[in-house]
């Protein structure tokens, strides 16, 4: 086995003009674009992002090559002595002043001119998100190996075993018979191993196939914060029309940094537009979301996937104008929240009963909200001020649009064995979230079997049928219910004794308005998992600290399958949700490198910082998921910033801000330009 | 130079590479301890922890040289006593495991601080898990696992 390193460009744009490699020892390589035997793109949404870069490098830490070799540290040292000459360029860092967008939509309904005309008053705010770092405790690794028959094996920690499939099929220049990729023991991913391994596994790939031998490449913690994909940080606008109290129009203008390659950031860009006027009923909308191009690492996947940038602005915006009408902002989001039967932003339908009123209530009762919101709304003195906030969202399960009928089709498989055992034949990886567990105990309960006889392995691409990738909270609601119909199917046909096998294929709900991605109009999910959030925090104005005192959640997933498992998730997510409105800071510096890239100077929340940390469920049963169950991975993380910018808000005695995260910096900076 | 003797899980063994190697490469590689993971080899986030005469060490700012004539457990040697039984069947019950990467320090964590502290509140339970990190589970569970083993387990430690 050879360790690979990569070689990562230190300019965030150049042409590369010269490498000058040192002398190998023998059984030491070097692997670079032209040593690919098929296509030099990694096949991820479009094929922009190169295995190894082309004429020019884009963002700092874009792979230029792999050095291979036996001795890992001889690999390093011969990497680091690798003589890269550039011409360089000049870059775009800063995402204001981006002239390129990868993608670029538009929707709206109604006369948003005529609205903003008649209105009796019109508010126009900028709302801003940093990056968010997945932060995984296990690294990015991949590792590939050429098989006796001539098929690579590709295998590591990773998401989505067909994703890989794909690119690294593409990236050799063979069919996708010509190379199986198989799950490894995955130590967490957050949306962090969706698209990335595609990348790294194309490279150790190409790297394997040059060597002719296995190729492992693991990062460290820190090329792993640098070079890796996060959460997009993001820019929105919000115009709002307000006539005799309620919101008229909304104009809303999003923009993404995406990072020099276009990746994911087509889909996490739709998701976050679809998400921008929030669970309001607005009469004239108007929407343009735009992902630009800058010299930064590529943005990606990071569970929420668009919605909470957008929905961090939407109700900051509807707390604002709540307080500049002298109302409560609660009451204000009430009286304008979406009801089962309205039409959706892309005139789409709530089809699903909304329980967010009986949410509100049912949290009230946990965390007391309206009597504290009242008390901390009085004037308050002292060092130490409290206050609290509270987020309305939404989160759409599965694939934006239509995608899961026309992109994925998922297929899911069970195969019995003579002896009774079943497998469970699905591409779905566990990475934390326990879906080995839930898929077992839906097989196992439809087939009355003991979960002792259910088999639920990593999946490898060369045993388990498509079932799509481990994504868009999508799992239990979409693979489980094909699990769950094929489980009922062999329970039909259960002949003791024999091998059997049963194949189930995704249905779309006919009653969904079709989706059309060019006017982005239709149902563009077939249900909505649905949360209430309130954070309450204490702000010591002398250093700023702002303590989180209570973080409460009521959470609609439908059905929890396994409550354990489901309340982890929600936890898990709300945690991650206040870490990135609080203290999870990374930017770059004017060169474009990522100044935050270890756990020293990007933190992460410990076991000490949320103490009271309390989620609760409400069940809305989904007539299409299993037993009723809807997603749960990623709606928990989607509120916390604005419940907690709302809570900090009114400790900070009514100031508006617009921002996360918000830090102990950001507290004392206004407290020094606008007092308290 | 002389080689490096210490007690590995009970064992004694001998290091014959530099003193200055770090503790987490030759517990990984060399012994195999592949429980004991590197998440951020500054320190920083637990996942590497062991016991060294029973006191909690992240191994990656370990240097060999250090451990000479030490008492040193990862979990492979934890994982045979009757105390990880109990610890084992807490973090079951409650789901305090998720991807699984950060459980090994967190149990060895468990240990450090039951050791000390046969039932801590949750206060000190907490503290005592401030050092690893975990990003899946919002430490709640961990938290209940840890008061659920020190009930269940009273006496043991």
């Amino acid at each position: 086995m050879l360790f690979g390193k990569l070689l990562h460009a230190t300019v965030a744009r150049a042409r590369v003009v010269k490498v000058t490699v040192p002398e190998l020892p023998e059984g030491y390589f070097y692997v670079d674009a032209k040593d690919v035997p098929g296509d030099n793109n990694v096949n991820i949404v479009l094929d922009d992002t190169p295995v190894f870069c082309r004429e020019t490098v884009e963002y700092i830490g874009e792979p230029i090559a792999m050095l291979c070799g036996p001795e890992e540290k001889i690999v390093e040292s011969l990497r680091d002595a690798c003589l890269v000459e550039y011409e360089e360029l000049e870059p775009v860092l800063d995402l204001r002043r981006a002239t390129q967008s990868f993608f670029d939509y538009a929707y709206g309904h109604g006369d948003v001119e005529k609205a903003f005309a008649e209105a009796d008053k019109i508010y126009d705010e900028e709302f801003e998100t940093g990056y968010q770092e997945q932060a995984y405790l296990e690294p990015q690794g991949m590792m590939a190996q050429p098989e006796s028959d001539g098929r690579m094996f590709v295998h590591g920690s990773t998401q989505c075993i067909f994703y890989i499939r794909n690119a690294v099929a593409r990236v050799l220049g063979c069919g996708p018979e010509g190379v199986h990729i198989m799950q490894d023991v995955t130590g967490g991913a957050f949306g962090g191993k969706e698209a990335f391994p595609s990348i790294l596994g194309s490279q150790v790939a190409v790297a394997a196939h040059k060597c002719g031998k296995p190729v492992r490449c693991v990062f460290d913690r820190r090329e792993d914060m640098e070079y890796s994909s996060k959460r997009h940080p993001s820019l929105c606008r919000y115009r709002v029309a307000v006539k005799s109290g309620r919101i008229t129009a909304m104009d809303i203008d999003v923009i993404f940094n995406a990072g020099a390659y276009s990746t994911l950031s087509a889909v996490v860009l739709q998701r976050g537009i679809i998400a921008s006027p929030g669970i309001y009923q607005v009469p004239n909308l108007h929407i343009r979301g735009r992902a630009v191009k800058t010299n930064t690492t590529p943005s990606g996947a990071y569970r929420g996937f668009g919605a909470p940038q957008t929905f961090f602005a939407v109700e900051m915006m509807m707390d604002h104008i709540a307080r500049d009408l002298g109302v409560d902002s609660l009451a204000f989001k009430e009286a304008h929240c979406s009801k089962q039967g309205d039409f959706t932003s892309t005139r789409g339908r709530y089809h699903d009963p909304v329980p967010i009123p009986a949410m509100i209530e049912e949290l009230d009762k946990v965390c007391n909200y309206r009597e504290k919101r009242k008390a901390y709304g009085l004037p308050q003195s002292g060092r130490f001020r409290r206050g609290i906030g509270m987020s309305l969202l939404f989160h759409g399960a599965g694939f934006t649009g239509s995608g899961e009928r026309d992109i994925i089709k998922a297929v899911a498989k069970l195969r019995k064995y003579k002896d009774g055992t079943v497998e469970i034949l699905a591409a779905s990886g566990d990475i934390g979230q326990g879906v080995r567990t839930t898929f077992s105990k839906i097989v196992a309960h439809e087939l009355n079997l003991p979960m002792d006889r259910i088999i639920c392995n990593h999946p490898d691409t060369a045993r388990v049928a498509d079932s799509g990738p481990t994504v868009a909270s999508r799992s239990i609601m979409v693979v489980g219910e094909l699990l769950r119909r094929a489980a009922e199917k062999l329970r039909r046909e259960w002949v003791d004794g024999e091998e059997q096998e049963v194949e189930e294929h995704y249905r779309h709900p006919d009653y969904l308005i079709p989706f059309d991605l060019s006017t982005v109009t239709g149902d563009a999910y077939p249900t909505y998992a649905w949360a209430v959030n309130a954070i309450e925090v204490e702000v010591d104005t002398l250093t700023g600290f702002i303590r989180v005192l209570g973080a409460y959640g009521s959470f609609d997933v439908g059905t929890p399958i396994d409550e354990n498992i489901v309340i982890g998730q929600l936890e898990g997510g709300f945690l991650q949700g206040i870490g990135y409105s609080s203290m999870e800071k990374m930017d770059y510096d004017a060169k474009g490198r990522i100044r935050n890239h270890s756990f020293s100077d990007y933190l992460i929340p410990t076991a000490q910082d949320v103490p009271n940390l309390q989620c609760i469920l409400h069940v809305e049963k989904f007539p299409y998921g299993p037993y009723g169950a809807k997603g749960a991975g990623e709606l928990p993380l989607v509120g916390a910033p604005a419940a907690f910018l709302e809570a900090v808000e009114q400790a900070m005695g009514g100031k508006s801000l617009h921002h996360i995260p918000f830090t102990a910096e950001d507290v004392l900076s206004v407290i020094e330009k606008e007092g308290i | 130079m002389d080689a490096i003797q210490f007690v590995l899980n009970g064992r004694q063994v001998t290091y014959t590479g530099s003193a200055a190697d770090r503790l987490l490469d030759v517990l990984r590689e060399i012994f195999r301890c592949t429980s004991v993971k590197c998440g951020c080899k500054e320190g920083e986030c637990g996942a590497c922890s062991v016991l060294i005469n029973h006191t909690l060490y992240n191994s990656c700012c370990v240097a060999m040289g250090a451990v000479e004539g030490a008492d040193v457990v990862t979990l492979e040697g934890f994982r045979e006593t009757e105390r990880f039984a109990v610890l084992e069947k807490a973090f079951g019950s409650v789901s305090a495991v998720q991807c699984g990467f950060c459980t090994p320090g967190m149990l060895l964590a468990a240990e450090a601080l039951l050791s000390k502290n046969p039932h801590p509140d949750e206060e000190k339970i907490r503290e005592g898990f401030s050092g690893n990190l975990c990003r899946c589970t919002g430490y709640n569970a961990i938290v209940n696992a840890v008061k659920q083993a020190a009930e269940e387990g009273s006496g043991l430690w």
